[in-house]
């Protein structure tokens, strides 16, 4: 059995496997060697960094906390006087909720579309599918519009202001937005392929739509729900675009991937601060991805293999 | 620690209800919608589900994109119409033709090495023991940012004057191979392709991993099949694997070109796009909240979507077929 396991592989019969091992390897290292750069970076002292290249500091270490010290509750410089803390619990506030409210939103329009039969469900499919390719930089001006002026129709208000802008509503609510077509086509693709005598069975039982949603489709989906939900966790919290047309650059609601981004830009933040403030803010990301690594390969191949 | 308290306690708290408000509203929603019965129930359970998604979509996606398609033709405060004078711009504007040959490299480029790397990877890794620990490193730049990302590769990229010490990596190898190093970000156009390596690098994973999974998917009889009539190494590869993988080589360099077209993190952190770097994505933000000329900016935002336009067509179509089959 094992014999025919590894006759199996085409790879197998493509290269011999000490080349393979090498070259594998040999890219991994690449790889990695950047990102391990930066980490032992982040433990040097402002002057080692320029003194001294990281991968001779391995030699003879001379690494402490006190770059993260600083940067997460502030180092009296200008560009970082209270640390990047409040960003960072900025970046959770605003994560949550634009995690959770697309899937929901998400997961129900999937049912409806997959399960409830009705006229142009089929058009509408396609649209929304349609729509997940579109640049999400064709809608920011407009929507930024309504958000803080509300919609005219010539002097007509037909759509209030909603006085979200620079709040974390205002934020909550297009990442919602933006999520909607992938998230609907991915989790339509795993609810349609539900059994349906399933359906059928409790349809004739009497069950509504809302039973079976809650009591039947929610419970079965949940891994394709999981693998969706990491996805968009890890897209919001990395984002940048969004946050920095949405939300104000302030302590109060800016997330800490644009605070991030504001400090290589600003005179006098120093290396000490890029290296420990870029790695508190991978961190996160970093331990989502490697505990959580198979739902989020599970949702990869079910966006694309097919 | 008191003050830190009173500062972020209060964002938790209304975040947290917040999200339990949404979900008694909707819970509350269901109980009543739940009772009806009759004709009526089938048309209330589709407003339910799939109302909140189609107002959504409507408000954050389809109008607002046709409201920047009209603002293109608009002067910068979209008051006024002014024709075809930001398209005009954009065909005479010096800088403009800067950011066209950028963004048709990234395009070309990047998706290319993207999808050719993460295949060799793939068909190699299927080839030897313990892959999942090569596997996993090689595709954790995938969860980094794009502004991490870029300044984990600001630090690789550093750069002293030749008579010091060098601390960036890429100037240190230099050094080794005796030949000068250079100030990378400012050498054109050696620095746009400074910064696809970016790009590639937190992508090749996705491509990878796909494909890998397509490549364990080959049916092994056909394997067999084609090694007893003495097909091996690269000859298998292009007569039997590559066919049998291409479907999904070719979504991976789909997501590759629209993923290169909407690059902004890397271009905006590296360099501001500046020194020729220039983008699409980057000029239409630039434009629209720096200049704060909402014409221009929307008129770039529709190029970016009319260059996305043929991979939507592809993408239906296949979809159709797809559909077709089941």
């Amino acid at each position: 059995m094992s014999k025919k396991i590894a006759e199996h592989n085409p790879g197998r019969k493509i290269f011999s496997s000490k080349i393979a091992t090498v070259v594998v390897w040999a890219i991994t290292i690449i790889w990695t060697v950047p990102t391990l750069g930066l980490f032992v970076t982040s433990f040097k002292s402002d002057k080692d960094i320029l003194g001294e290249a990281w991968w001779n500091s391995l030699l003879n270490p001379n690494f402490s906390f006190a770059n993260y010290k600083g940067v997460f509750l502030g180092d009296g410089t200008e560009s970082l006087s209270s640390g990047v803390l409040p960003y960072f619990i900025n970046s959770i506030v605003i994560t949550l909720p634009a995690t959770i409210f697309p899937i929901v939103v998400a997961t129900m329009a999937a049912y409806a579309l997959a399960w409830i039969r009705f006229r142009g469900s089929n058009f509408l499919f396609f649209s929304i599918f349609a729509l997940q390719i579109v640049p999400l930089q064709m809608s920011l001006v407009p929507l930024l519009l309504l958000f803080t002026g509300g919609a005219h129709i010539g002097s007509v208000q037909i759509f209030p202001a909603l006085g979200i802008a620079g709040d974390f509503a205002g934020i909550w609510l297009p990442h919602t937005m933006f999520a909607l077509p992938l998230a609907i086509y991915l989790l339509h693709n795993f609810i349609a392929g539900l059994p349906r005598d399933l359906m059928e069975a409790a349809h004739v039982d009497g069950a509504n739509h809302f039973t079976v949603f809650r009591r039947i489709v929610l419970p079965l989906s949940i891994p394709g729900i999981a693998s969706i939900a990491i996805f968009q966790f890890l897209w919001v919290w990395n984002d940048l675009l969004v946050a920095l047309t949405f939300a104000s650059g302030t302590e109060e609601v800016a997330p800490i991937n644009s605070k991030l981004a504001s400090l290589v830009g600003q005179y006098g933040s120093g290396y000490t601060q890029l290296s420990a403030g870029a790695f508190i803010t991978i961190a996160i990301p970093l331990i989502v991805f490697f505990s959580l690594q198979r739902y989020f390969v599970r949702g990869l191949l079910a966006g694309s293999v097919k | 620690m008191s003050e830190f308290l009173s500062e972020n306690l209060p964002k938790f708290s209304s975040v947290l209800s917040v999200i339990a408000a949404f979900f008694i509203i909707l819970g509350l929603i269901f109980a009543i919608a739940g009772r009806a019965n009759g004709k009526k129930a089938r048309p209330i359970a589709l407003t339910i589900f799939l109302g909140p998604a189609l107002v959504l979509l409507l408000a954050g996606l389809v109008i607002p994109g046709v409201r920047t398609i009209l603002f293109s033709f608009m002067n910068p405060d979209s008051n006024e119409f002014i024709g075809l004078g930001n398209y005009q711009w954009m065909l005479e504007d010096p800088n403009v033709k800067t950011i066209m040959i950028n963004t048709i490299l990234w395009i070309l480029v990047v998706p290319l090495f993207t999808a050719a790397l993460g295949l060799l990877l793939a068909v190699m890794l299927d080839r030897i023991k313990h892959e999942s620990i090569p596997k996993a490193l090689l595709f954790m730049p995938m969860a980094i940012s794009f502004v991490g990302a870029s300044i984990i590769f600001k630090f690789v990229y550093e750069f002293n004057e030749p008579d010091q010490v060098q601390i960036g990596l890429l100037s240190a190898i230099v050094k080794f191979f005796g030949m000068t190093p250079s100030d990378w970000m400012l050498s054109k156009p050696l620095n746009t392709f400074l910064l696809m390596i970016i790009y590639v690098w937190t992508q090749m994973g996705f491509g990878m991993v796909i494909l890998s999974a397509a490549i364990k998917g080959v049916p092994a009889d056909i394997v067999e099949a084609s090694a007893l009539d003495g097909a091996y190494g690269w000859r298998l590869f292009r007569n039997i694997t590559f066919p049998m993988v291409k479907g999904t080589f070719i979504v991976v360099l789909a997501t590759g070109v629209v993923g290169a077209l909407k690059v902004f993190d890397i271009v905006r952190t590296m360099t501001g796009g500046n020194f020729s770097t220039n983008v699409l994505a980057n000029e239409m933000y630039s434009q629209t909240f720096v200049q704060f000329d909402q014409g221009k900016g929307s008129a770039l935002a529709v190029i970016l979507f009319l260059l996305v336009t043929p991979i939507l067509i592809y993408n239906i179509q296949s979809l159709r077929k797809e559909r077709a089959h089941n």
